[in-house]
């Protein structure tokens, strides 16, 4: 047995990468559940190809699955990996720039043969774990696909399906590596193979195959531990965005104790939330697959007519799709949560990858003077929580809410500290059971805070006709009269700017309430501002951070907060669009900063353009 | 000792609203609003529990003159709001009332979905062969050749057979009337209303200020007979002046007979069978314009085509009942507590 090192790992961040058909999302989700359980903090990130089967062996088809897990809190996937997975050439290269120097590459060196070599775009087919190329870095050489069949050599499953599981064998290795239990992906496994007990057998005889690899083979002999991290009392389970953000709209529609109707056309990154509540039919959940994305969101305002609470998600080309149904929503007046998890963009753009770019879509994407307020998550688990709050607004404010999220942190993972319903406020809607003015109903006659009155089809007495032309101020009749387009273009401007007195007021999420520089973030971005400030706050910089939930209306004291520093900066995944309306609404200096590359920000990035004010 | 007053029957005027009606004067528009609100206390509905949803154009003012609930919604996607409402609320009685241009050109997509789903709700399609809220360019249903402002050299377009589209898209009730025979458009109306599933009525409707006269060879009283055909389930066809013609079937063809000549008689006719998809398409497709004289195939009226097939509403809440059966109501704390979770302490 050779001498063991265990070394001690704040954290670390793995990137397991292959070809879209090697079981990465798996390996990276097992790893990623065993560590939740063990007790780690954890950020996770997939990428796939845009393709469903890119041609295999090319770069195209290299999905990828970043997770960076520690014994301390951990607000981002990692700007950089300390290890790369790698099952063949093309994931090596896609991915290489992502390593940090020094870091470790495990290579499937089965995965470097001329063949892979040249589909991966290497020169002459040249091998660069020969090469003397990866000299920065430590190379792990490991041939998984014929140590996946030596461990399998008594099986009666054919050559394809042995090589299937060599997944379970990088797996098991890097459970040996980080000291870490097989017993969750073991349980994880007897319920995916349930029907077929060969299944169950072979992958666990391949993950224990790779843990005892490391065990046994003298190559390696230093081990990591990763500690638990100090997480807060409680219990924890593992969310993606797409789903906590789906339970939140269950969560919040249980709270209103109305039915929630879900109205969706499929579209990248937004697939999974009408998955996800397909599958809760039990919560009086309606979903629909509609025919377009015209038809998912007017059939939801059909419904919240019809008093369910109408929903609907997307991404930028069907929210754009969706742009003059927003506007009847509007001056209807009906609630109704539209969902937006943005991606690459303009047009079709890059439907795999993310961004921040449809702020201005949200704010201004209508014809006609029609605000409709707007928050965004800045995390998977803050999607709970922020679906919740666009439920509450619009059904209590009677209004279209948009919420943004992006597909980083849609199919982003983290640890979410459980809930109970009692936890959860409960939703009033303004339902009206009789008329509102003697006999007679007026279905625009609003309340202090603005709102008009929601009088669901079927109750006697409350029957009325809404619709797209200009109404009349508390009657609702069609009224072209100027004196009163005006009065309610303004009425309904002011309803949404008292959404701000029913709001938290702005915190900051870190850093002193007057100082050099306030960093302003929104949406996913969080996590990599609050790495970057957390940093230098505690080197002493006077740096602030202000991350912001709600974006229309804003809190009421955000400008009051941001007029306490010399400077602003707004860091965003696209060409500077909160910059613009900061700007324009607290005349203040705000400056950009821009990243438009499909990628999340790293910390470093931010850091480094926070330093320039501090030269 | 207590008597209980029998609740007063509702009238049209029930179902009137208070709204001053723009239509032009002289649009057919004002007698299909007037059969509709004839039908409805007839069938038994009560004002709060049915609802107008409407497109865009002169025909989808139609909710406003209504005193019930509705909804003039965005231009073409009047289906789409129903498809929601319906789901929401099965029992209400939804009518969508919708034009050429709103049904079949913007709104195309919704309609072929909505008649394939087969909600329980009843489709009334003003057909002008015109734009008449845009004034006056040609429709999807504008003959080839059709001069409009829009066509100075006349439409290349070739127009939508309405009927012959809802067929294709699995309709379940397709009918045809027009506004100037209130009484063959109370009948279908009512039918319409009956049935179970989504009953499509293109309705012939004349725009007096764009296209006066567009469908005048059949409704004027003078060439009506010779020109149209009002069907009815197990007549045989027969039609003209004195109910002298007749269609029969030679194949597939469609054929004139002359009941006065000799050669047959009503009994060699064609009878109507509305279960009969096969013959429905047929007399679907007799979409020549004959002539004044009446040569030519007749245009026909009636209902087409009836099936019964479950609808989309009733499949879903089926779905909902099975998932609260296997599963019970909803836990909330379950729902958020997931399959795996560990305790930090």
């Amino acid at each position: 047995m050779p001498q063991r090192v265990s070394e001690s790992k704040k954290e670390v961040t793995i990137l397991f990468a292959g070809d879209s058909g090697d079981g990465i999302q798996l390996t990276g989700s097992q790893f990623t559940n065993t560590s939740a359980l063990f007790g780690n903090d954890i950020s996770t990130f997939p990428s796939y190809p845009a393709e469903i089967r890119a041609p295999q062996g090319t770069i195209a088809g290299v999905s990828g699955f970043q997770l960076n897990f520690g014994s301390i809190e951990i607000f981002t996937p990692g700007d950089r990996c300390d290890v790369l997975v790698v099952m063949n050439a093309a994931a090596l290269k896609a991915n290489l720039d992502k390593l940090k120097i020094g870091g470790a590459i495990i290579a499937n060196i089965a995965g470097f043969d001329k063949k892979n070599l040249k589909l991966a775009g290497y020169l002459d087919q040249r091998n660069p774990l020969e090469d003397n190329s990866l000299g920065k870095y430590r190379v792990i050489e490991i041939d998984v696909t014929k140590l996946t069949r030596e461990s399998l050599k008594d099986s009666s499953l054919g050559m394809k399906e042995k090589d299937r599981s060599k997944n379970m064998f990088v797996l098991g290795f890097l459970y040996w590596m980080y000291n870490r239990e097989l017993a969750m992906t073991e349980k994880f496994l007897k319920e995916k193979f349930a029907k077929s007990p060969e299944l169950i057998e072979s992958n666990m005889a391949v993950l224990k195959a790779g843990y005892n690899y490391g065990d046994t083979s003298e190559m390696f002999t230093t081990r990591y531990e990763v500690k638990p991290a100090p997480m807060p009392k409680g219990t924890y389970r593992n969310m993606m965005g797409n789903q906590a953000l789906a339970i939140g709209l269950i969560a919040a529609a249980q709270k209103a104790d109305l039915p929630l109707f879900y109205g969706s056309y499929p579209i990248t990154p937004a697939s999974d939330i009408l998955h996800e509540l397909s599958r809760h039919k039990n919560f009086n959940v309606r979903s629909f697959q509609a025919e377009d994305e015209i038809a998912a969101i007017t059939s939801a305002i059909g419904a919240s007519f019809a008093g369910n609470i109408g929903m609907t998600a997307s991404s930028g080309p069907g929210i754009a799709l969706k742009g003059e149904a927003l506007g009847l929503a509007c001056i209807l007046e009906l609630p109704l949560v539209v969902v937006n998890v943005q991606r690459g963009g303009p047009s079709t753009g890059l439907p795999t990858k993310t961004e921040q770019a449809d702020l201005m879509q949200a704010f201004y994407g209508r014809n006609g003077e029609a605000p409709i307020p707007i928050i965004a998550a800045s995390s998977p688990k803050d999607c709970f929580d922020t679906a919740f709050e666009a439920v509450r607004i619009a059904v209590e404010h009677m209004t279209p809410v948009f919420l943004l999220s992006d597909g980083y942190i849609g199919n982003g993972a983290e640890p979410w500290r459980l809930k109970s319903a009692a936890d959860l406020p409960k939703i009033t809607a303004p339902l009206i059971q009789k008329p509102n003015a003697g006999d007679a109903f007026l279905p625009y006659k609003r309340n202090e805070k603005g709102v008009r009155p929601w009088a669901v089809p079927g109750i006697a007495g409350l029957e009325h006709r809404i619709g797209g032309l200009e109404k009349e101020d508390i009657t609702g009749n069609v009224s072209y009269d100027p004196e009163n387009h005006e009065k309610m273009v303004k009425l309904r401007a002011e309803k949404i700017d008292k959404i701000a007195l029913s709001i938290p007021l702005q915190e900051f999420d870190n850093g002193f309430a007057t100082g050099k520089l306030c960093i302003l973030s929104w949406g996913s971005t969080y996590g990599a501002v609050k790495t970057a400030v957390k940093e230098m706050v505690e080197e002493g910089y006077s740096v602030s951070h202000i991350h912001l939930r709600y974006i229309f209306p804003f809190p009421r004291n955000l400008e009051q907060l941001l007029s306490g520093f010399d400077h602003v900066m707004v860091p965003e995944l696209n060409n500077g669009q909160l910059v613009k309306i900061v700007r324009s609404e607290f005349l203040i200096d705000a400056k950009p900063l821009n990243k438009i590359k499909g990628l999340p920000f790293s910390s470093i990035e931010i850091r480094e353009e926070a330093e320039k004010y501090f030269v | 000792m207590s008597t209980i007053a029998e609740k007063p029957k509702s009238t049209a005027k029930d179902f009137s609203s208070d709204q001053e009606i723009r239509w032009c004067p002289g649009c057919g528009d004002y007698s299909i609003l007037k059969q509709v609100q004839t039908i409805l206390p007839e069938i038994g509905v009560e004002r709060q529990n049915v609802v107008f949803i409407s497109g865009i154009g002169c025909s989808s003012r139609f909710p406003y003159y209504m005193n019930t609930y509705g909804m003039h919604s965005i231009h073409g996607r009047a289906p789409a709001f129903a498809s929601g409402l319906k789901i929401s609320n099965p029992d209400l009685s939804v009518w969508v009332i919708t034009g050429d241009g709103d049904a079949l050109s913007i709104g195309g997509n919704h309609l072929i979905h909505l008649l394939r789903r087969n909600f329980n709700l009843n489709i009334l399609l003003f057909n002008n062969e015109i734009y008449g809220l845009t004034k006056g360019q040609y429709s999807p249903t504008s003959p080839e050749g059709k001069v409009t402002k829009s066509t100075p050299m006349g439409s290349i377009d070739h127009p939508f057979n309405p009927l012959a589209l809802a067929a294709g898209a699995d309709g379940t009730f397709i009918a045809r009337a027009m506004d100037r025979d209130p009484v063959q458009l109370r009948d279908v109306l009512r039918e319409a209303s009956e049935h179970k599933g989504t009953s499509l009525v293109e309705i012939y409707q004349n725009c007096n200020v764009f296209n006066d006269g567009a469908f005048e060879v059949f409704t004027d009283k003078h060439t009506k007979a010779n020109t149209t055909i009002f069907v009815e389930h197990g007549k045989p066809m027969v039609f003209g002046e004195n109910q002298n013609l007749g269609l029969r079937l030679d194949g597939a063809t469609p054929v004139v007979v002359d009941l006065e000549v000799g050669e047959y008689a009503v009994d060699d006719l064609w009878v109507h069978d509305k279960t009969d998809r096969f013959k429905a398409g047929i007399l679907m497709r007799c979409f020549e314009t004959p002539g004044a004289d009446g040569q030519g195939i007749p245009r026909p009226f009636g209902v087409f085509y009836r099936e019964n097939r479950a609808c989309y509403e009733d499949l879903l809440h089926n779905q909902i009942k099975t998932a609260y059966e296997r599963k019970g109501e909803g836990d909330l704390d379950a729902l958020l507590r997931g399959n795996n979770t560990w305790t930090i302490e």
